[in-house]
C-alpha cells in the first residue's frame, strides 16, 4: 500500500499530451544542468550557451540561426513521414537507408550527365532521389504485405545495406575521376552548378529541401485532419480491428505509410547531398534518418509538433556544438544531454495517460 | 527604437571582439577539429597531444580550442565555420574528409590559416600536411615477416584510399622480403574509428589463421581481440599503444604531429606563415617506431632498427624497385624510387597481394 499510486485515466489527458514536450525540455534542462555541474561547468552558462547563444549571440547567432533551419530541414522532412507510418502502427525504423539511397540514385543521376548545364538536371535529380528512397522503402513494404515479415527488422537491415552500397559507389562508380584516387563523388554544390542545391536567399539557410520540408509538414497537416487516408491512418493505429471492418486494406496502408516516408527520406538525402554536404562519400550519412525517429515522437506524431520538434532537436545540436568550442565540454556529455531530452519526454507521458494519486486506495464497495 | 540601439551596439561589440582578436598582445587562438573523441589512444589522440604540446610552447601567448567527434559531412562545414568565428587565427583539420568543408569555409575567413590533414587541396591560406606512415610500415612488415609462423598476415584496412594501400603495399613488400613465404588477408572495415567492428575484423582474420594482425584502424579494440585470442602480435596505430605491451604489442608507429604544429602556430603569431604541402616522415620526426618489445627476437629487432636508420637518413626508400603492379606490370625498375605524386594517389596493390582493391 503506497502512499502514491497511479491509475490510468479513461482517455489520455490532452492538455498534458500537448504540456508534456515543454516540460520534458524543463526537466531536461535541470538534470542536465545538474550533470554540468558535476562534470565542473557552469549550469547556467551550459543551458544559456546550448539554448541562447545559436539564436541570439552576436557572435555567432547571425551564422547559428539559418544554420538551424539547415540542420532542421532533413530532419523534419524525414519525420514527417516516418509520423504517418508510426501514427497506423507502422515502424519504419531505416530512414537512414532509404535517406542514402534518394543521394545515391539522384546523385548518381545528376553525376550521369556531368558537366550539363540543362536547367532540367535538378528537377530530374529531385524525382531520381525520391524514386530511390522509395524504392528501398518498397522493399520492407513489398516483404510485409506479401510475406509477412516484420518491417522494424527489414527496414533497419537495408540500413546496413545501404551503408555498403554508398561506401562502394564513393570509392568506384560515383567517385570523382579528378579526386586523386580518393574516394568521394565530384562536389556537387561547388563544381557542378546545375545539380546544386543552393541557398535560395542568402544567409538564410534556405534551400530547396527546407522548403520541400515546409511542403511537407503542410501536406500531412492536411492529409491527416481532411482526407480519407488520414482517417485510415488513424482508425488503423487506434483501432486495427475496427479499421478492417470499416474497409480499410492494411496492405495498401503499409506500402502508401512506408512508400511515402521513404520517398521523403530520399527527398532529403538528394537536397542534403547537392546542397550542405556537397559530396557522395563514404560517411555521407551522419544519422539524420535515426535522429527523425526522436523528431516525430518528440512532435507527438503530429506535422506541426514536428516542425518544432525538428527546429529544437537542431537548436540542441548547435548548441552542444558551441558549448563544445566555447565551454570545452566534451561530446559525450552533450549526447547524454539530448538523451535526457527524449528519456523524460517519454517519462511524462505517463502524467498524459495517468493520474497521480495521493494516499490509500479507496475502498469500492 | 530602443531594441534597434541595443542590437546595433551588440553588434558594435562583436565587431570591437573581431578586431581584437587580430591584435598583437592578444593570445593567438589555435583551433583543431577532430573526427574521434580525444580519448580513442590513436589517430585523434595524438593530434590532441599535438594541440597540447602548442600549448606547453607558448603558455599564455596562445589559446587552443578543440571540436571533437565532429562527422566528415555537412556539420564539418558548422563546426570549421564556428571556429572561425569565434576568432580562431589557425585551424587544423585533421581527417580527410575535411577536404572541401576546409577550403569552403577558408573562401570566407581570408584571415584564418587553415591546415588541412591528409588533403591535397591547397589555397592561399590553407596548407596541407600529412605523414609517411608507409615508411613505419616498412618497419611493421619486417617485423611481421619474421614473427609469423603461420605465414598469414592480417591486415585490417580502413577505407580503400590511397593513404591505406600504400601502407598495405609497403608492410607486404617488407614482409615478402624476409619471409617469401608470407601471406596477407586484408578485411576492409569502412571507418576509422569503431571498436566493436575492429575487433570483428581482427577475431575474423585471427580465425582465418593471421598470427600477426596490423590495423589502419584508430582503437585498440584489435589488440584486445589479440591479447584474448593469445599467441597473436599487434602493433600500436598512430599512438604507441603501449598498454599492450609487450605481448601483443610488439611496436607501433607513432604520429608525432607536436614539432609541425609549434612550428605552424610560430609561423602565425610571427605572421610568416604561408601555403605548404608537407609530407614528412621517419627523418623529420613526423612518424616515429614505437619501442620494439622483448616479445621479438633480438637479431629481427636489430634489422628493424637499421631500416629505420636507413629510411631516417634518407639512404632507403620503401618503395624501390624492382616492384611490379598487381597484374603483373612493371612498375619501378631495378633500383628506381617511387615519385611522391605516385605514391600519392596509389590506387593498385604490388605483386603478390590477393584479392582486389574494393571499388
Amino acid at each position: 500500500m503506497s502512499l502514491i499510486r497511479l491509475e490510468k485515466r479513461a482517455a489520455p489527458s490532452r492538455t498534458l499530451a500537448g504540456l508534456t514536450p515543454i516540460l520534458a525540455v524543463i526537466a531536461t534542462m535541470i538534470a542536465g544542468g545538474i550533470m554540468f555541474a558535476f562534470l565542473g561547468f557552469q549550469p547556467l552558462e551550459a543551458i544559456r550557451t546550448i539554448f541562447w547563444d545559436p539564436l541570439f549571440d552576436p557572435q555567432f547567432g547571425p551564422y547559428s540561426r539559418p544554420q538551424l533551419l539547415v540542420k532542421a530541414g532533413p530532419l523534419i522532412l524525414i519525420a514527417t513521414g516516418l509520423a504517418l507510418g508510426f501514427k497506423a502502427g507502422i515502424w519504419n525504423i531505416g530512414a537512414e537507408g532509404q535517406y542514402i539511397m534518394g543521394a545515391v540514385v539522384g546523385g548518381g543521376v545528376g553525376l550521369a550527365f556531368y558537366p550539363s548545364e540543362s536547367g532540367l538536371i535538378f528537377p530530374l535529380m529531385v524525382l531520381a532521389g525520391a524514386l530511390g528512397g522509395w524504392a528501398w522503402a518498397m522493399i520492407p513494404a513489398t516483404l510485409k504485405t506479401v510475406f509477412g515479415t516484420n518491417e522494424i527488422l527489414v527496414s533497419l537491415m537495408l540500413v546496413y545495406v545501404a551503408e555498403n552500397i554508398l561506401a562502394s559507389v564513393s570509392s568506384g562508380l560515383l567517385r570523382n575521376p579528378d579526386g586523386q584516387g580518393f574516394p568521394g563523388s565530384r562536389n556537387l554544390a561547388r563544381d557542378y552548378p546545375a545539380a546544386s542545391n543552393p541557398e535560395l536567399i542568402a544567409n538564410t539557410g534556405m534551400h530547396w529541401g527546407v522548403v520541400a520540408a515546409f511542403i511537407a509538414v503542410i501536406f500531412a497537416y492536411v492529409l491527416m485532419t481532411r482526407h480519407k487516408m488520414g482517417f485510415a491512418i488513424r482508425l488503423a493505429g487506434d483501432a486495427p480491428r475496427a479499421a478492417r471492418f470499416a474497409g480499410v486494406s492494411p496492405s495498401r496502408l503499409i506500402l502508401f505509410c512506408l512508400g511515402t516516408a521513404g520517398a521523403l527520406a530520399g527527398l532529403a538525402g538528394l537536397f542534403e547531398v547537392t546542397g550542405p554536404a556537397g559530396q557522395i562519400t563514404i560517411d555521407f550519412n551522419s544519422g539524420y534518418g535515426f535522429t527523425a525517429i526522436i523528431v516525430a515522437f518528440l512532435g507527438r506524431l503530429h506535422p506541426i509538433g514536428i516542425l518544432f520538434a525538428g527546429l529544437l532537436m537542431a537548436l540542441t545540436y548547435i548548441g552542444g556544438e558551441l558549448a563544445q568550442l566555447m565551454l570545452g565540454m566534451p561530446a559525450a556529455a552533450i549526447q547524454l544531454f539530448q538523451g535526457m531530452l527524449l528519456f523524460f519526454l517519454l517519462a511524462m507521458d505517463v502524467f498524459a495517460n495517468y493520474r497521480v494519486r495521493i494516499g490509500t486506495p479507496e475502498v469500492t464497495t | 527604437m530602443k531594441l534597434v540601439t541595443k542590437l546595433l551596439a551588440g553588434a558594435a561589440v562583436g565587431l570591437t571582439m573581431a578586431g581584437a582578436a587580430l591584435a598583437q598582445d592578444d593570445p593567438t587562438k589555435v583551433g583543431f577539429i577532430y573526427i574521434g573523441p580525444v580519448g580513442d589512444g590513436g589517430w585523434t589522440y595524438e593530434h590532441d597531444q599535438g594541440r597540447l604540446a602548442v600549448e606547453e610552447e607558448f603558455g599564455d601567448a596562445v589559446e587552443t580550442v578543440y571540436q571533437e567527434n565532429v562527422p566528415e559531412s555537412a556539420d564539418a562545414e558548422r563546426a570549421i565555420t564556428q571556429m572561425a568565428l569565434s576568432g580562431a587565427d589557425l585551424i587544423f583539420t585533421t581527417s580527410f574528409g575535411y577536404m572541401d568543408p576546409t577550403i569552403a569555409v577558408a573562401e570566407k575567413f581570408p584571415d584564418v590559416k587553415f591546415e588541412h590533414a591528409t588533403g591535397y587541396k591547397t589555397a592561399d591560406n590553407v596548407g596541407v600536411y600529412s605523414a609517411r606512415f608507409y615508411e613505419g610500415r616498412a618497419v611493421q612488415g619486417t617485423i611481421a615477416g619474421h614473427l609469423t609462423e603461420s605465414n598469414i598476415i592480417g591486415y585490417i584496412g580502413s577505407f580503400p584510399i590511397p593513404e591505406v594501400i600504400r601502407g598495405i603495399n609497403s608492410a607486404y613488400i617488407h614482409a615478402k622480403k624476409v619471409n617469401p613465404d608470407v601471406q596477407f588477408k586484408i578485411v576492409w572495415a569502412y571507418t576509422w574509428f569503431d571498436p566493436a567492428k575492429e575487433a570483428d575484423a581482427a577475431k575474423a582474420l585471427i580465425d582465418q589463421g593471421a598470427d600477426v594482425v596490423l590495423q589502419h584502424t584508430d582503437s585498440t579494440a584489435p589488440q584486445a581481440a589479440a591479447q584474448e585470442a593469445g599467441g597473436v602480435y599487434t602493433f600500436g596505430q598512430a599512438s604507441d599503444m603501449s598498454e599492450y605491451a609487450p605481448m601483443p604489442r610488439v611496436s607501433s608507429i607513432i604520429d608525432n604531429w607536436a614539432p609541425y604544429y609549434i612550428e605552424r602556430t610560430r609561423a602565425v603569431m610571427e605572421g610568416t606563415w604561408e601555403s605548404d604541402n608537407t609530407w614528412d616522415g621517419i627523418g623529420a620526426g613526423m612518424v616515429e617506431i614505437g619501442e620494439i618489445t622483448d616479445a621479438v627476437p633480438a637479431e629481427v629487432k636489430e634489422e628493424a632498427l637499421a631500416l629505420v636508420e636507413a629510411i631516417g637518413s634518407g639512404e632507403y626508400h620503401p618503395f624501390t624497385g624492382p616492384i611490379n603492379k598487381q597484374d603483373g606490370t612493371p612498375w619501378l625498375a631495378e633500383g628506381e624510387t617511387a615519385d611522391d605524386g605516385t605514391l600519392a594517389g596509389m590506387d593498385f596493390y604490388v605483386e603478390g597481394i590477393e584479392g582486389e582493391i574494393p571499388n
